[in-house]
């Protein structure tokens, strides 16, 4: 039986170190709502979410006040829009009616954000994905609980260049959108490489053509209890540090596959995968570069960074295998800025910069995430970056990605407030040197040797 | 079986299993086990009970025994007992 000891330990995990269960994330296909008018295409769209999803946010409440457990985020992704839109929407706008429709669904079932106004253009893309793409700036400035993600590379096929040009124009446009909320828009707009069909995280998340019809993802959460973890332990060796971590992460991880089963059996929907990612929030003491710090460095972003990181992704990985039965996601660490009070003190600090938070996403999920750069930074610039970002990812054969907020009317120094998990970041300063010349070849970087494993 | 941890965690006062056992007898929940012990004069109770019984949904159960915690001064949690179970044990 359960003794004292156990039971204490748990509950100070919940409440002095922020574990929580960070979302349940239902994924709805809405492949059968396809319909060459528009406007019934939105009714059946409508209809289908909130049948399905009209349950998701009380079940979650429900299983949060059961185990005792903080349930933060209760989120919906949907089949990629632009294969739903195709065959009705014949200009940008027609998308945005779609993403209105999305928003409308998600303030009714109160979830905070629905994901998948998003387009897989890999290899290449159709006409349908080019509006789709095309319409994200009016559909991010006139929705509120939208998130739109792009997928533009991957290791099977390369990378399409022709839509990393034209998302580093998308990015700037949102950000030109949705200006006096400094650039708001940026935050739930993200480019993938190798993007996963079952990703619970935004604003990332949509629900992959080889998903079944409805499926339920949940994200697990908890830096705050490694770092506790880890601090028990300064001064041991690599073995003990490793062990810890591998141990923590089981932990977390169970009461994730636990909530994902309860869920599952209460909502009557398939169980998908646990994510296994240790994602931060700006409160204190929930943040993935203190657990750097525990590790040993001053900051994150100091000499030996890229290596504790890759030492915390992979241990995390060992450990929270073994607790789910299904692992899925993006699942790492995920090394966000403005959702990290630590990178926010690294960044003032003058320790962490863009260059090396890009070689840290070598090592770990996803990418250069929720990083405030200066307004003025080129189109031709903001595709360079995530150029980079797209070869690490096909390259490494991992998911990479970018989410990267131009905040216009503002420059390095100054600060940009986003609010509530998205948190504030300071802005950071860009290489000025052009690459307009590379971006604007036109056409695709074929996929590299090692894709060819037949 | 379906169980349920009931921690009680705060000052030491007078009463305090006497009313939180009333109120689980009210509600016919059968107490199981009961550990306790006091740390630098805080009052640390765990106890194991059996819930098949119960007459309430769990949920208000949780609820009616967090406000008895706020009445005594101290706090009381109610959880299945899975997810200590899932965290604990392979």
């Amino acid at each position: 039986m359960i003794n004292i000891l156990e039971v204490a330990e748990t509950n100070q995990m919940i409440e002095k170190e922020n574990l929580d269960v960070r979302t349940i994330t239902l994924g709805i296909s809405l492949l059968d709502c396809i319909d060459s008018d528009l406007e019934r295409l939105r009714e059946k769209v409508y209809q289908k979410i909130y049948q399905a999803a009209k349950e998701l946010v009380q079940t979650g409440e429900e299983i949060s006040r059961e185990f005792g457990i903080p349930i933060v985020n209760k989120r919906i992704s949907v089949t990629p829009i632009a294969l739903i839109g195709a065959a009705a929407c014949k200009k940008p706008e027609d998308f945005a009616q779609i993403a209105k429709t999305l928003d409308q669904v998600a303030e009714k079932v109160g979830v905070n954000f629905i994901g998948g106004y998003s387009a897989l253009v890999s290899k290449g893309m159709t006409e349908a994905d080019r509006l789709l793409i095309e319409s994200i700036p009016m559909a991010l400035s006139c929705t509120e609980r939208v998130c739109s993600s792009v997928n533009l590379g991957s290791t099977k096929t390369g990378i399409n260049m022709d839509a990393v040009r034209l998302m580093g124009e998308i990015i700037k446009q949102t950000a030109e959108y949705t200006k006096e909320r400094d650039s708001l828009g940026c935050a739930k707009l993200v480019v993938f490489c190798n993007a996963p069909d079952d990703n619970p995280f935004m604003a990332g998340a949509f629900h992959g053509v080889t998903e079944s019809d409805r499926i339920i993802n949940v994200g697990v959460s908890g830096p705050g209890v490694v770092k506790t973890a880890l601090s028990k332990v300064r001064g041991e060796s690599f073995e003990v540090l490793c062990e810890t971590i591998k141990k923590t992460a089981f932990k977390v991880t169970r009461v994730g596959q636990l909530v994902a089963q309860e869920a599952s059996r209460m909502l009557d929907v398939p169980f998908g995968i646990v994510d296994l990612s240790l994602a931060p929030t700006p409160a204190i003491g929930d943040s993935v570069a203190d657990i750097l710090c525990e590790i040993g460095l001053e900051y994150a972003g100091a000499p030996g960074t890229t290596a504790a990181l890759a030492l915390l992704n992979d241990q995390v990985k060992k450990g929270g295998v073994m607790a789910s039965s299904y692992v899925g996601g993006l699942s790492g660490a995920f090394i966000p800025v403005s959702e990290d009070q630590g990178m926010i003190d690294a960044v003032v600090a003058g320790a962490l910069t863009l260059e090396k938070l890009e070689a840290m996403t070598c090592v770990c999920s996803v990418g250069l995430d929720m990083i405030a750069i200066p307004g003025d930074t080129k189109a031709s610039t903001i595709s360079g970056i995530i150029a980079d970002e797209m070869a690490i990812g096909m390259v490494n054969q991992k998911t990479t990605a970018v989410r990267i907020i131009p905040v216009i009317g503002k420059g390095v120094g100054e600060t940009v407030e986003f609010g509530g998990l998205l948190g504030y970041a300071p802005i950071m300063s860009v290489n000025g040197f052009s690459c307009e010349a590379f971006i604007n070849r036109k056409g695709r970087i074929p996929a590299p040797i090692h894709s060819f494993k037949n | 079986m379906k169980r349920a941890i009931i921690t009680v965690v705060g000052k030491d006062t007078v009463g305090i299993i006497a009313r939180v056992c009333t109120y689980l007898a009210q509600n016919n929940i059968n107490i199981l086990d009961i550990s306790q012990t006091i740390v630098q004069g805080y009052f640390n109770m765990m106890m194991v009970v059996d819930m098949n019984q119960k007459e309430k949904h769990f949920g208000d159960i949780v609820g009616e025994l967090h406000t008895l915690g706020e009445e005594i001064g101290v706090m009381i949690k109610c959880q299945k007992e899975e997810i200590f179970d899932k965290m604990h044990r392979i």
